[in-house]
């Protein structure tokens, strides 16, 4: 038993639900795009539920899940939480404001999607419930910070636990992201959709909101580097390759998660090149931890594989766990991230940008990185979760071990047709990719279907997860349940709290940087004549 | 970590190199205009092509949900400034196949440059959703032979 778990499972919940109408969502829409006939197929309902898809996948599936793994991991790591009672304020609050922006865009008056760029103008309840979502996900970081800091205080000189490490640096990534955003909602939306001011900028808000939106990538992936580097080489038998190298690569996120926003507004008018040249700068040197965590969380599994007995070169493959479901879903959410990643780095390219923004190669991209690289991660730690909190054994173990294949087969059908419909110049977020019978957007058409396919295979595996989940929970209690144990690094850690445990320090650091990258612009911005914009709703 | 370094060293040097020796850059065009008046009193009241002694300028109101003009028509081999705007909300401007893709925001003047090598005919498309019928908004650029 360990402290917190009725939060766990209470945060978990509410990420599944999420998770589940969203592909409700997803399947349709992939189907609409290839021009199928369906029975309710309007252009309204359409982007509706691609409003609702953004918002329930990438904000408040992720959002919960990684408020439950922050719970997870220091009630197992530190055996304590402080204080329980905020971490139910931080969970009714962050699910009152789900419930209202979720009402709010299936009433359709908010159809602005889940990036809500003015001068589209949602209901205010939208933007209510958006600020309350991330109020009490505020709230959850505190319950964090101050845990942290009462163990801190009883254990001066050690080693903070490596789960803990990394969901520290989640909150200090979540913190300094959503600032920007507060900034976006609270000084510009909000009074913005209550009437009291007429008009807003929309640049000076992109900008605001791209502070956030790059960071919060970041807020999805470390949770699940945490998992990675944490839990799955213990559960398969291996070692952390490095727990020194794993906190570097921690702590990098911190300090150049935040000043990359400009990589998202290469195309903005209004912004100089000589500050999006520096963005991709930072943005390649967030490349880094990456590229180090394929490396040493690869070499984890290796040795894995060479504790069962491997010997030759390449034979560790073999002997891994592959009929594990936990398993499959991190090794198959690792491939994912290779190829999203080096996407990534296209996307992140000064001048090669131009070619895929806001082409469907986009939607691809991110549905390997979130969507499968963290989504898949998070649904495989379910199945290992899930026994050692609740003592539910996984039952359907069958059908939970195709979960992640099918994942796998939907993903690389969607996600790679995507890119190349988005290189062949396929926009994104379009209810008919037909175009007036364009020759053009003609030569996209069999590549939308077989994009389609994959998003049909991809609603097949999310319903596997849903079901799995749900016959479990529904069958037998064990009294014994699997223990709960964290990676051990090949090398034992010294014991002292070191440089890398600073976080203190890093987030000065990362101010600093932040203040580097955004100040300039932002005065420069400001300064021009400007003029705003009056409110849209054309939904 | 070695490798790692070495690649993205690679990575940071090729962009860099390109963007200051041969001045390879994101459209970043700075200029703001008044939204409420672009329809009436700027140029961007009479969309179309002017040609003059800065060359080839193409001025597109992107609105919901059209371009002004529709088609575009523009001679081959020579330098196009692309100059566009939105009197509503956000737009994409993307000429399909080409590298000419801006993101239009009101209150702002985006411009993109770009040539035309071979005669042909380009779909363009708003890639930025704009409202319930973002994907009909689009023209059409015809790329003339010049004699």
């Amino acid at each position: 038993m360990i402290e917190g778990r009725r939060l766990v499972m209470a945060n978990f919940w509410v990420a599944v639900v999420a998770f589940g109408l969203a592909a409700i969502m997803a399947v349709m829409q992939a189907l609409a795009r290839a021009d199928a006939e369906l029975a309710i197929r309007s252009t309204k309902i359409y982007y509706v539920s691609v409003t609702a898809h953004g918002v329930l996948m990438a904000l408040v599936f992720t959002t919960f899940f990684i408020m439950a793994l922050g719970y997870f991991s220091l009630g197992a790591a530190l055996k304590r939480v402080d204080t329980t009672t905020w971490g139910w304020i931080s969970f009714l609050v962050s699910l009152v404001g789900t419930i209202l922006a979720t009402l709010a865009i299936l009433s359709g008056s908010s159809t602005v999607l889940y990036t809500f760029y003015p001068p589209l103008k949602a209901h205010p309840l939208f933007y209510v419930g958006a600020t309350l979502l991330v109020v009490g996900s505020w709230i959850w970081c505190w319950v964090m910070i101050r845990t942290y800091l009462v163990w801190r205080s009883k254990n001066r000189d050690e080693a903070v636990p490596l789960a803990v490490h990394g969901m520290v640096v989640t909150v200090v990534i979540w913190i300094l992201a959503t600032a920007g955003l507060a900034v976006e909602v609270v000084g510009m939306l909000l009074p913005w959709s209550f009437g009291l001011v007429d008009k807003v900028d929309p640049i000076v808000a992109r900008t605001f909101f791209w502070w956030f939106g790059h960071p919060l990538t970041y807020f999805w992936l470390v949770p699940a580097y945490v998992v990675w580097y944490t839990i799955i080489p213990e559960a398969i038998g291996g070692r952390l390759f490095s727990d020194r190298l794993t906190r570097v690569v921690f702590i990098l996120f911190v300090l150049f998660s935040t000043p990359v926003g400009f990589h998202h507004q290469f195309s903005d008018p209004g912004i100089t090149s000589g500050w999006k040249l520096l963005h991709t700068v930072t943005t390649y040197a967030i490349l880094f931890p990456s590229f180090v965590t394929a490396f040493s969380v690869i070499a984890s599994f290796e040795v894995a594989g060479r504790l069962k007995g491997a010997t030759g070169l390449f034979d560790w493959i073999a002997v891994l766990p592959w009929k594990d479901p936990f398993f499959a879903s991190v090794a198959l959410a690792m491939v994912t991230f290779a190829i999203g990643g080096f996407g990534g780095a296209i996307n992140a390219a000064y001048a090669m940008n131009t070619m895929v923004k806001n082409t469907s190669w986009i939607q691809g991209h991110f549905h390997l990185t979130v969507g499968t690289a963290v989504a898949l991660t998070f649904m495989g730690f379910s199945y290992w979760m899930l026994p050692r909190l609740t003592g539910y054994p996984v039952r359907l173990r069958a059908l939970a071990l195709a979960q992640p294949y099918t994942w796998f087969v939907g993903m690389m059908l969607f996600s790679i047709t995507s890119h190349i419909t988005g290189i062949m110049g396929m926009p994104r977020r379009v209810y008919s990719a037909a175009f007036g019978g364009s020759e053009v957007a003609a030569s996209w058409a069999s590549l939308t279907v077989v994009s389609a396919i994959g998003g049909v295979v991809l609603f097949v595996s999310s319903a596997l997860w849903l079901v799995v989940l749900i016959v479990s929970v529904l069958g037998e209690k064990r009294p014994e349940r699997p223990a709960i144990e964290f990676a051990r690094p090949l090398v034992p850690v010294s014991g002292s709290a070191g440089l890398w445990d600073r976080f203190g320090l890093w987030t000065a650091v990362a101010a600093v940087l932040i203040l580097i990258a955004y100040a300039y612009p932002i005065a420069h911005l400001l300064a021009l004549p400007r003029f705003a914009s009056s409110a849209f709703q054309p939904f | 970590m070695w490798t790692a370094t070495f690649l993205l060293v690679a990575f940071v040097l090729a962009i860099v190199v390109s963007a200051t020796v041969s001045a390879v850059h994101p459209p970043s065009h700075i200029e703001t205009i008044d939204p409420a008046v672009v329809r009436t009193e700027s140029e961007f009241s009479r969309p179309g092509v002017i040609e003059d002694e800065h060359g080839i300028t193409v001025v597109v109101l992107a609105e919901l949900y059209r371009f002004a003009p529709e088609t575009i028509r523009v001679p081959a081999g020579r330098p196009i400034r692309f100059r566009v705007t939105s009197p509503d909300v956000l737009h994409g401007f993307q000429i399909v196949g080409t590298n000419a893709n801006v993101v239009v925001a009101p209150g702002y003047v985006s411009e993109v440059v770009t040539t035309f090598p071979e005669p042909g005919e380009y779909l363009i498309v708003c890639n930025e959703y704009c409202g319930l019928s973002h994907h009909l908004m689009q023209a059409k650029l015809v790329v003339e032979s010049t004699p």
